[in-house]
């Protein structure tokens, strides 16, 4: 089978962010990089799909030019090929440029299945999964929290608000991962020096002009100031007083 | 302004509170609304408050068939947008709206801002450490909206209703929903939310949560992702950067110190009421009351004090 983990590089989650003085950026200055946490779900997916039904796993990013650390990683991890398409405005590419660039990759791979994180945990958009599924006509599950594939068709769970679905869809598909779905393996010796020896391509991503423009970034507005109410149950009265006169919620 | 097509999900024969509030973000801007829900005509005049309402037929157990019809529904009504509610199926399914519209897609949003023909969607990045206000070139702006921030649209009789139907050879389709044991409201819908965290002490005194939460009637216990990984609680009750974004009008962090991934998970809620041991605890930076001390003797007494509360009103 071959199957396709995409991967984002996205600012690590104890990360501090600030604005840069433009207005419209993040200031990358003291920022580090992780592979966003849904992704290693996805990555773990796909080498472990790979184990039960053979084939070869690509680790397919976009992002900026030269084989990060962070590629490297999932290597080690089981994928057995990286490419990177490589934007320097990877950083401002809006989902669907995104999604059209990967959506092109995916079929010149000619892949059978591709795995996404839930969401990247940068611009928090939960959609270039489901939109390069389209751009591609293909069957997408998203939030996938169990998966299963056999002759050619696959069956998956997704949690929803009103309980848990269960999705049969035909292949190729993309499939983007929620927790639960799998517990990442880390990486060993013995992965990090095989990893070495891997191939690790680049070409430039498909130049797509964005659509979606910043008109101001800003951080959030600060919370009014704190109040300690005081110490054990004896504040419980005093809390209450305080939701009902003054914040008027209860 | 051109009209902007909201998909409204329709549970147990109403509008969820969700789409209303797509739909109210909608009205809010001007223009023309046009909502579209799967089942039959006569439902319509469940749509609140839009102009017309278009009823879709046909299997709507596939939301790559059923994208394609909103797709098809927004371009057959001449739309300039196209919201739903960042509901588990509004996410799944606008993103594959905007890829059939060639739209990009702002997810998540907090707010919606109008200026002449100019729609500007405000969303937190990096789970809300920093607010983007976003415009798009798209010929439909396409976007989804954060549950409890946008106020419902308000019912004016039922409008006129066209229908249309799925049409499209499904690629996937739900097969099978095993309904949740009980009505238990989800985090992000809740309007009161009572998370706890390592501060419990362990999983056996999120009873306490519980019961705080079934005084209050209308709200969902949460948890911090130190509990989740223990195994304390399901994923689906984890508030923060690799969990949920929640935003109730009341939110109770108990126990729980505040990690900026926390932090960035519910920051946005309406009132903050942290209670911890350490007073030094960051959670209290953001929260607007705290009480310093033990959870577990502080939450049978608030307990007691939300019930008598409740019983009087």
């Amino acid at each position: 089978m071959n199957i396709v983990a995409c991967v984002k590089r996205v600012p690590t989650t104890d990360a501090e962010v600030k604005v840069a003085a433009d207005g419209k950026s993040l200031d990358e200055s003291g920022l580090s990089y992780m592979i966003s946490f849904y992704d290693e779900l996805a990555l773990e997916e796909a080498v472990r799909t790979k184990e039960t039904h053979g084939g070869e796993v690509t680790v397919l990013t976009l992002g900026p030019s030269s084989g990060t650390k962070e590629i490297r990683e999932c290597l080690a991890k089981g994928g057995d090929r990286a490419e990177v398409l490589a934007d320097p405005g990877w950083l401002s590419r809006d989902c669907r440029a995104t999604a059209k660039a990967l959506a092109a990759k995916l079929k010149d791979l000619g892949a059978d299945l591709a795995f996404m994180g839930r969401v990247a945990t940068d611009r928090d958009n939960a959609a270039v999964g489901p939109m390069v599924a389209t751009y591609l006509g293909w069957a997408c599950v998203t939030d996938a929290i169990s998966l299963e594939i056999a002759d050619g068709k696959g069956s998956a769970k997704r949690e929803t608000e009103q309980g848990l679905e269960t999705i049969e869809f035909s292949l190729p598909a993309v499939i983007t991962c929620n927790k639960g779905l799998n517990e990442p393996r880390y990486s060993n010796l013995r992965g990090i020096m095989a990893a070495k020896k891997k191939p690790f391509e680049e070409s430039p991503a498909e130049l797509v002009e964005n659509q979606a423009s910043v008109s101001a970034l800003a951080p959030p507005a600060p919370r009014a100031e704190s109040r300690i109410l005081g110490t054990g149950p004896d504040a419980v009265p005093t809390l209450i007083d305080a939701l009902r006169n003054e914040a008027k919620v209860l | 302004m051109k009209p902007i097509l909201v998909f409204v999900e329709i549970t147990a024969g109403a509008p969820r509170r969700a789409s209303l509030e797509a739909l109210g973000a909608a009205r809010a801007t001007g223009a023309e609304t046009v909502a579209v829900f799967c089942g039959e005509a006569s439902a319509a005049a469940a749509c609140n408050g839009a102009q017309k309402a278009i009823a879709l037929g046909g299997d709507s157990s596939s939301p790559d068939a059923l994208a394609s019809a909103l797709a098809d529904a927004v371009k057959n009504n001449d739309c300039g947008g196209f919201l739903a509610a960042a509901t588990s199926a509004g996410r799944d399914l606008a993103p594959r709206v905007a890829a059939h519209l060639d739209a990009v897609l702002f997810s998540d949003c907090t707010g919606l801002e109008v200026s002449g023909d100019q729609l500007t969607a405000r969303r937190p990045w990096l789970a809300g450490k920093v607010i983007a206000d976003l415009v798009s070139s798209a010929d439909v702006f396409c976007a989804t909206t954060r549950l409890n921030i946008f106020t419902p649209s308000e019912d004016t009789g039922p409008g006129s209703c066209d229908a249309a139907t799925i049409t499209a050879e499904p690629k996937a389709r739900v097969t099978s929903l095993e309904a949740k044991a009980s009505a238990r409201l989800d985090v992000q819908e809740a309007p009161v939310v009572i998370s706890g965290g390592r501060g419990m002490g362990d999983k056996e005194q999120f009873k306490l949560l519980e019961d705080l939460s079934a005084a209050f009637g209308n709200a969902a216990v949460g948890a911090s992702r130190a509990v989740v990984d223990a195994g304390w609680r399901p994923h689906s009750e984890q508030v923060g950067q690799t969990g949920k974004t929640v935003s109730p009008q009341l939110y109770f962090a108990v126990g729980i110190s505040g990690a900026i991934q926390h932090l960035a998970g519910m920051r946005t809620s309406a009132v903050i009421v942290a209670i911890n041991k350490d007073a030094e605890a960051p959670i209290f930076k953001v929260a607007d009351y705290g009480i310093v001390g033990d959870a577990l003797e502080i939450l049978p007494v608030l307990t007691k004090a939300i019930q008598a509360v409740k019983a009087e009103a």
